[in-house]
Formats: structure tokens, sequence, C-alpha cells
């Protein structure tokens, strides 16, 4: 049918500019320029920082950058804490109040849906003050902390939402059997809601892997950067455009388990927008 | 208690296994909302609290009433930032959030499934690209230099480079915010479309309707909720977000041009070169955003129903 190419072109016409700007990136990455999209004398050069991790500050004799292992190290704790933690956190959570009731279960679902309503961001300073009092500013911690709590109200729903589809069945043949209710969840439970808790680790997972806004605030020494910080850097302050073909090479390092997920677990995040957020 | 008690049992029993309940609530519970109580809710009160002080780097509480609403009332930056949240928050909303979003859904699910998955998933992309590498791709796109992306396209058409960031500062700044914005839509729509049954798409097709004719008396009027749900939650969503200006034009180009009211919050709070630092006054903007997501969560508690997705388990161990 005529009609349905015409659909076809129309979204290609619109995904295009997508398309272009990722590809300048892939294009500046394993050049020495680009022109438009089209890359000019291809060279592996830019990539050479991955020998030993080094790369030096444009426009300064001997000044280096954090070193990018570290920094991949950084971001790479930051990440699997916060996944971790979230997964663990919401999915004990998620379950009681999908299996119990008891007196404030309301009050709790209401409170984590409003908080819902407040992005983290909007309470910086607050969130300042309180890292501040406690001893955790400047410090990873502080960062996965903050990252866990804010991400929490949102988790406990995709959770809750998981476990409310698992049939009672199972479950009360185990504790039957003399399970434990933490025997019952950990064994016969959890096996069952596999999805909910691959969402909820791969969204936690990239949202610490990507953070960038509470790093720049509440970390102050570069021993701590992450990949955001690092990219930041390159890319602001009157060098910025000085070796775009080495800003790339970190981009594409930092994108690799994104460009990952992407192919391999689209369902996933696919699924996090609709239970998560779209309850519709 | 409540409940129906599948394992009976006498009452000593019974007792145990209360107190047992009681104690693998709190295994269950007590994590999440701990964090929750200390790094969310506190933070939400300690704002509005802030927000009665003139707190600056020293954390000292020196109260002083209204007085940092009274200066937003007069502050002049404080009424153009107002201007600038309402024209960003509005035309990335109208153009990409609901618009493009609505759009993509409708296109991709009328053509055939396998390339229109595979349209959506290259808009999820920029969603899921990290912000400080998206950001870097449209400041390299913008650029003045004729070899950067848009002066290159242009230059086919025979128009001169120019500097897109400079001269159109605020196309620049909802294009970054709508192709990222674009997808949560998207993806809510084309589950609404796709949930349609098919009965209906035929009954209209077999009268005769075109796609066009489907769309807008079939498709349009089945998706009204999920429409009013996406507008009002990415309403919020864009009144609270910067983290994109920030990178892109960190509220510039010259005097508080892109400046939204949750930057100016952030610039405020942690970016006064040579400046006091106004943490109070920070918090007093903040706190209007505050309120305004309150407002919008008594909205989706409302209208959207969510009170039924909070029904009580039915049966109890």
């Amino acid at each position: 049918m005529a009609g349905r190419h015409l659909l076809i072109v129309l979204m290609a016409v619109l995904t295009l500019p997508i398309v272009l700007l990722y590809a300048v990136l892939f294009a500046q990455s394993v050049s020495e320029e680009v022109v438009g999209v089209i890359p000019v004398n291809l060279t592996l050069s830019n990539w050479e920082f991955l020998r030993d991790g080094n790369i030096k500050v444009p426009g300064t004799t001997g000044q280096f950058y954090p070193n990018v292992y570290a920094v991949a190290l950084n971001t790479l704790v930051l990440a699997i804490t916060v996944a971790l933690l979230e997964l663990t956190f919401s999915s004990l959570a998620g379950y009681a109040i999908s299996r119990y009731k008891f007196r404030g279960r309301g009050a709790l679902l209401a409170l984590a849906l409003i908080l819902h309503s407040f992005p983290g961001i909007t309470l910086l300073i607050a969130l300042f003050y309180v890292l501040n009092v406690m001893g955790l500013y400047d410090t990873l911690l502080g960062v996965i902390i903050i990252k866990v709590a804010l991400d929490m109200p949102l988790d406990i729903w995709i959770m809750k939402g998981f476990f409310d589809g698992v049939s009672w069945d199972m479950e009360m043949s185990a504790l039957v059997d003399g399970c434990s209710r933490l025997q019952a969840w950990w064994k016969v439970v959890m096996p069952n809601v596999r999805n909910g808790l691959m969402t909820v680790l791969i969204f936690g997972f990239l949202s610490g892997w990507s953070e960038f806004i509470y790093v720049l605030t509440f970390i102050s020494s570069q021993d701590y950067w992450t990949f955001s910080m690092l990219v930041y850097a390159l890319t602001t302050g009157e060098y910025s455009y000085i070796n775009p073909g080495v800003t790339s090479a970190v981009a594409i390092l930092y994108m690799v388990p994104v460009i990952a997920f992407f192919l391999f677990a689209q369902q996933y995040l696919l699924r996090i927008q609709i239970t998560g957020k779209g309850i519709s | 208690m409540g409940g129906v008690h599948l394992l009976g049992g006498n009452r000593e029993d019974r007792r145990g296994r209360r107190w047992s309940r009681r104690r693998y609530l709190a295994v269950f519970l007590a994590p999440s909302f701990a964090l929750i109580a200390v790094f969310y809710l506190l933070p939400v009160i300690l704002t509005v609290l802030i927000s009665f002080t003139d707190m600056d780097y020293s954390f000292r509480w020196n109260w002083i009433g209204l007085e940092n609403y009274l200066r937003m009332a007069s502050d002049p930056i404080a009424s153009k930032v107002l201007g600038n949240t309402l024209l960003y928050v509005f035309s990335t909303l109208a153009l990409f959030n609901v618009g493009m979003a609505l759009l993509i859904s409708l296109v991709t699910v009328h053509i055939p499934e396998r390339i229109g998955k595979g349209y959506r998933a290259l808009w999820l992309l920029p969603r899921i690209t990290p912000s400080t590498v998206y950001a870097l791709l449209w400041l390299w796109a913008v650029r003045q230099d004729p070899t950067a992306l848009i002066n290159w396209l242009l230059s086919f058409l025979g128009m001169e480079p120019i500097n897109w960031l400079h001269k159109y500062p605020w196309p620049i700044v909802i294009a970054v915010n709508g192709f990222v914005g674009a997808s949560f839509g998207m993806i809510i729509f084309t589950a609404a479309l796709k949930s349609i049954p098919t009965d209906y798409l035929m009954a209209a097709r077999v009268d005769g309707a075109s796609t066009l004719q489907v769309i807008r008396h079939v498709e349009l009027p089945l998706i009204k909720w999920p429409l009013m749900f996406v507008t009002a939650y990415q309403t919020l969503s864009l009144l609270t977000s910067y983290e994109y200006i920030l990178l892109v034009t960190n509220g510039g180009p010259g005097y508080y041009t892109t400046e939204v009211w949750a930057l100016y919050s952030y610039h405020l709070a942690f970016a006064q070169y040579g400046g006091v630092v106004k943490f109070g006054y920070g918090a007093a903007l903040a706190t209007v955003l505050v309120i305004l997501g309150l407002i919008f969560s008594i909205v989706y508690w409302r209208a959207f129903r969510f009170r039924e997705l909070m029904v009580e388990p039915k049966i109890e161990v």
C-alpha cells in the first residue's frame, strides 16, 4: 500500500536527527576530523588513552584528568551498589505491601506515590544539608544512598505490581509444608518475579551509571569522579573543542553498558516505562 | 487482624505468629522506608523550612519569615525566569512530549510491527544515553563551524554557517529536551493503541473509513485518558527538569536567556560565582515546585483513580 510506504518514510525523516547525532559520535572517535557525518583520515589514535588511562588536559603541559580506569571503577561501584540495594530493598517492601494487610499500608503506598511527584533534583539544597550533617558530603556512599532513596518509591511500586501477579497457591503450599515466611518469599515467590527483578536491576544500574547532577553537586574531590563528571569536564571550559576525537572515544566507552542493555534488554527498558511511570 | 486466616491453631500459636508477623513486616519494610524517611521525606520538609531562613554555607538557621517570598515577588530575574519556564514547558510539551509522541505512536502502529518497533527503539536511545553524552552530541551539532552537523546539512541548501546556540537558543533547548521527552508518551500511547480491539478498527474499515478517519474517530477518542495522563505527568516533569538545560546552555547565552525556575534555584544555591550562596532563597524557589508537585499528585489521585491501585490483598496467611 502506497500510504504505508509514505508513513515509513515520514518516520525515517523524523528519526533521522537521532541517527545523525550518534553517527557523528562514532565517526569522530575513529578519525582525525569529521565533516558533517563523514570521517576524514581514519585513525585509532583517539583510543590511545586506553593504554594507561591518562588523558592530558588540553592547553597544559603536564596536567591530567583523573585516570579513566579509576573513573570507570567509581562509576561501576556506584551503579552496581545502587542496583543491588534497590533490588533488595524494593523486593522486600514490595512483597510485604502486596501480601500483608497492616495498619498504615495505604499511607505508605500513598507516601511513595506522592513523593514520586517531587523529583530529587528540586530537593538538592535540603539533600546537601542532610549529607553535610551526616558527614556524607564528598563521598560515593552519600550519592549512592541518595540515589537509592529517591528511586525507591518507584521501585516499590514496580515490585508490588509484579508480586500482585504471582498466584497464592504455590506460596500457600510452601507455608503448609513448613517454610517460614522469609523462606517462602525467597524460594517460591522471588523466582516468579524474575522479570520485575531484572527491571529494577537494569533500571537501577543505568540510573547509577548515568548519574550526573548529584555527583556534580555532592562530590568535590576528583578521586570520586564518575564518567559523567569526566565527560562534563572534557566538554566544558575554553578547551572543549580541541580534542573531540578523544572526548568521543571516552563517551563511547561510557556508553558501552547502555548500548548493551539497549541491544539485549529492550523489553525490560520498555516495561520500566509502562509499569513504573505509566500507571494509566 | 481481618483477612482469612488459613493456618488455624490455638491461641498460643496465634499470638506467637502475630509476633513473628510484626518482625517479618519490620524486616520487609524497614530498610526502604527508613531510607525514604531520611533522604526523601525529610528533605521535602527541610526545603520548606530552609525557605524561611537566610541560610548560607555556614548552615545557620536564621529565621527571616516570609522575606524570601517577598523578594521572589519583586525579583525581576524571577519574573523573567517564570516566563522562560512557561515557554519551555508548554512548547516542549506540545511539540514533543505529547505532539511528537502521539505522531510516532500513530504512525508506528500503522506500519509493519518489525519496522515500527525499530523506530520506537531508536527514539528510546536519547532517554537511556547518559545526559552528559547526549548533551555533548547536541553541543557538537549546533556549533558555528561549517563542518558541524546542522551547518553542514544546511550548506546543501546554500545557507551560511551560524552559531545556533547564540542565534536560536530556545529552539535548541526545546529540541534537546524534546527528543528525550517524546519517548515517554510514545510508549504509553503505543501500548494504549495496541490494546484497542481490532474489531473496532475492522468495523470502521468495513464502513469505508480511511486511515485518517480511523485515527480521528476511533483511535484518538479511545486513548483520551492516556493522553490526559501523559499531559499532566509530563507537565510536572518539565517544570522540575533542568539537567539538559544546565548542560547545553547553563541558562545562557547572555542574561538569563534560557534560565528556568528549577535551574535558577540551583544556581542560587550552588553556582554563585564570587557571590554569596543563597540556600534560603533557592529553597523558597524550590518550595514553589514542591507545592506544584503536591497539587499534581492530588490531580493524579483524583483524575486517574490511583486509589484503585492500592486495593488491599484479599487473602492473608
